[in-house]
């Protein structure tokens, strides 16, 4: 049973100042579902994913990723056990190439990134591997362009390669759909599917129709603790949850 | 391909200039210079830091060299050696109490740094205080090229610029360069991909710093002389000005700066204050017109005719990317 779990929280809190953005969450995922993260604003959803990706260190509690204690882990480090996350704004190096930006995120395994002494060739090794991600989010085109003057859906995309290129075996998605215009969105979650074949992902997503799309499992977090979780039907037929989030409105 | 022929008439140019009337002095002045501007560019231009205490590796060597020559009799080339390595191990330290911080915390902490530096060059016995060191021999490179001979010293100096130059362009473009660059525009992203940040930008800061003493060095050996001067935070902010004049991030850019400023003050210098006041208004030109620098906005021109964007300059970044939120 415990295997199934890929990354648990116990306890997690963060305090700032007396206030508690995240308090005493328990959190456990299971390996190869979409998870998803959801609540009002303020819930503590992003505070959540801050403490998971190690941008924030907790006030107490611990998280184990595959059994592994990472409460003290630095954010690198669990990039490289294969916990990767993305960010809300789309990050991405916008004076280097959508090739480069991908290939810089190949090259970490290489292990000759502090060669200042060889040549750029050294790395044509990953172009075609590079070009792979690049197409398989519909980039190739693209692949000379600096990332900066992509258009907003294509530097998600190449965010999204750029991920991908580190074979992460858990993605954290910092709310995939926030800015999007529509067609971008069912090409993004049509994309996070097919990314998540064997991987596990746990996202934070204010597009209900979208978790309802995609997820498997829903965490309801509500003024920094959990409210409910399941299944998008037990959710939605929640009537906390109803009462809390979704208001008398939703459908 | 085109780098390659600017390159090529570049080192042409920089082959013939002696010949040209034009006083070997400065041009050996503007080339330690322009070493300096670009070694200190390989930090701002492309890793994005803000440094403003690189007048200690450059002071310093040039005190390390002068004495190492003058006193202990080393030769040219082990002195400059020695200056350069005094420099990197003093990088090492700035660096790594720095590097924690981001923006005008990185950019106080290095200036604090140097100052310390600068005081110490000020007070310890073997630098002469106000005098400095005076009258340093520039001996004979390898034991047979007599550095007296205005055309030895120029083409050694031709040499070490070329060597520094070409040492920082295959950083710039080697895989240690993409991380850095990728630092650059977006270090938590860099972060999230595995990468331990601080480690590369520390490697930085060494380099930086290294070859900022290599020109240091080498310029204690063209005028004789290691001064306050060097070590001082005005040539700490002169560097800025260059690699601002000539363009950040652009690897040649900081280099036309250098000339730029250091010929300003050479064929301006009967003028008097009014150098100071001429620069400062050039620099607001070009801060306010120019924002790439010289050489950047030539580069962006011509990137823009050909339409090829991989040639792009940096756009200036934002306010708070200097500052760090």
């Amino acid at each position: 049973m415990d295997d199934d779990i890929i990354l648990e929280t116990s306890g997690l809190t963060k305090e700032f100042k007396g206030f508690f953005a995240v308090h005493s969450v328990a959190l456990r995922v299971r390996r190869g579902d979409i998870h998803a993260l959801i609540g009002p604003n303020g819930a503590g959803k992003t505070t959540c994913f801050n403490l998971l990706t190690k941008f924030l260190a907790p006030t107490e509690g611990t998280i184990h990723y595959k059994g592994r204690d990472i409460t003290r882990a630095n954010p690198a480090d669990i990039a490289r056990m294969g916990l990767v996350r993305s960010f809300q704004i789309s990050a991405v190096f916008p004076n280097l190439t959508a090739l480069e930006n991908v290939r810089v995120a190949l090259q970490r395994k290489l292990g000759n990134s502090f060669q200042f002494w060889r040549s750029e060739r050294s790395l044509l090794g990953l172009h075609e591997r590079a070009e792979e991600l690049l197409d398989s989010v519909g980039l190739a085109d693209f692949r000379d362009v600096p990332a900066g003057e992509l258009a907003y859906g294509r530097k998600r995309a190449l965010e999204i390669a750029t991920t991908l290129a580190l074979d992460p075996e858990m993605l954290l998605l910092d709310e995939p759909m926030a800015g999007m215009a529509h067609g971008d969105v069912d090409r993004v979650a049509q994309l996070i599917r097919r990314v998540s074949a064997n991987r596990t992902i746990l996202m934070v997503e204010h597009n209900l129709s979208v978790v309802a799309d995609l997820s498997d499992r829903i965490t309801v977090l509500q003024r920094g603790e959990v409210l409910a979780e399941g299944t998008y039907a037990e959710i939605s037929s929640n009537p906390e949850v109803i009462e809390a989030y979704m208001g008398s409105g939703h459908d | 391909m085109n780098g390659r022929i600017i390159a090529a008439a570049a080192l042409a140019i920089g082959i013939l200039a002696p010949f040209t009337g034009i006083y070997t002095v400065f041009l050996m002045k503007a080339l330690c210079f322009a070493l300096f501007a670009c070694a200190f560019n390989l930090l701002l231009g492309f890793a994005g830091l803000l440094s403003f205490g690189h007048a200690a590796f450059f002071g310093l060597a040039a005190y390390v060299t002068a004495h190492g020559v003058k006193e202990w009799g080393l030769t040219p080339e082990l002195g400059i050696l020695a200056g350069t390595a005094v420099a990197a191990v003093l990088g090492l330290g700035f660096g790594g109490l720095a590097i924690r911080r981001q923006g005008i915390y990185f950019a106080m902490i290095t200036l604090a740094l140097s100052q310390m530096v600068y005081f110490f060059c000020l007070q310890a016995p073997f630098t002469h205080g106000e005098d400095g060191i005076q009258a340093v021999p520039r001996g004979y490179l390898f034991g047979f090229i007599d550095l007296m001979q205005p055309m030895n010293m120029y083409y050694t100096v031709l040499a070490i610029f070329v060597f520094g130059f070409a040492v920082i362009h295959r950083a710039v473009h080697s895989p240690f360069g993409q991380v850095l660059k990728a630092i650059r525009d977006n270090e938590q992203r860099a972060i999230s991909l595995g990468y331990r940040t601080e480690r590369y930008k520390l490697a930085a800061f060494v380099l930086s710093a290294a070859l900022a003493g290599m020109a240091g060095s080498t310029k204690a050996l063209v005028f004789q002389l290691a001064s306050l001067t060097d070590a001082h935070w005005h040539a700490s902010g002169e560097v800025v000005l260059m690699t601002l004049l000539g363009g950040m991030g652009t690897i040649a850019g900081p280099a036309v700066g250098a000339f730029l400023v250091v010929a300003i003050q050479n064929y301006l210098a009967e003028s008097g204050a009014w150098v100071t006041i001429i620069q400062g208004v050039i620099f607001i030109i070009v801060v306010l017109s120019f924002r790439r620098g010289i050489l950047g906005e030539v580069v962006g021109f011509v990137a823009k005719r050909k339409a090829t964007p991989a040639a792009k300059p940096l756009e200036p970044r934002p306010a708070s990317a200097i500052t760090g939120e």
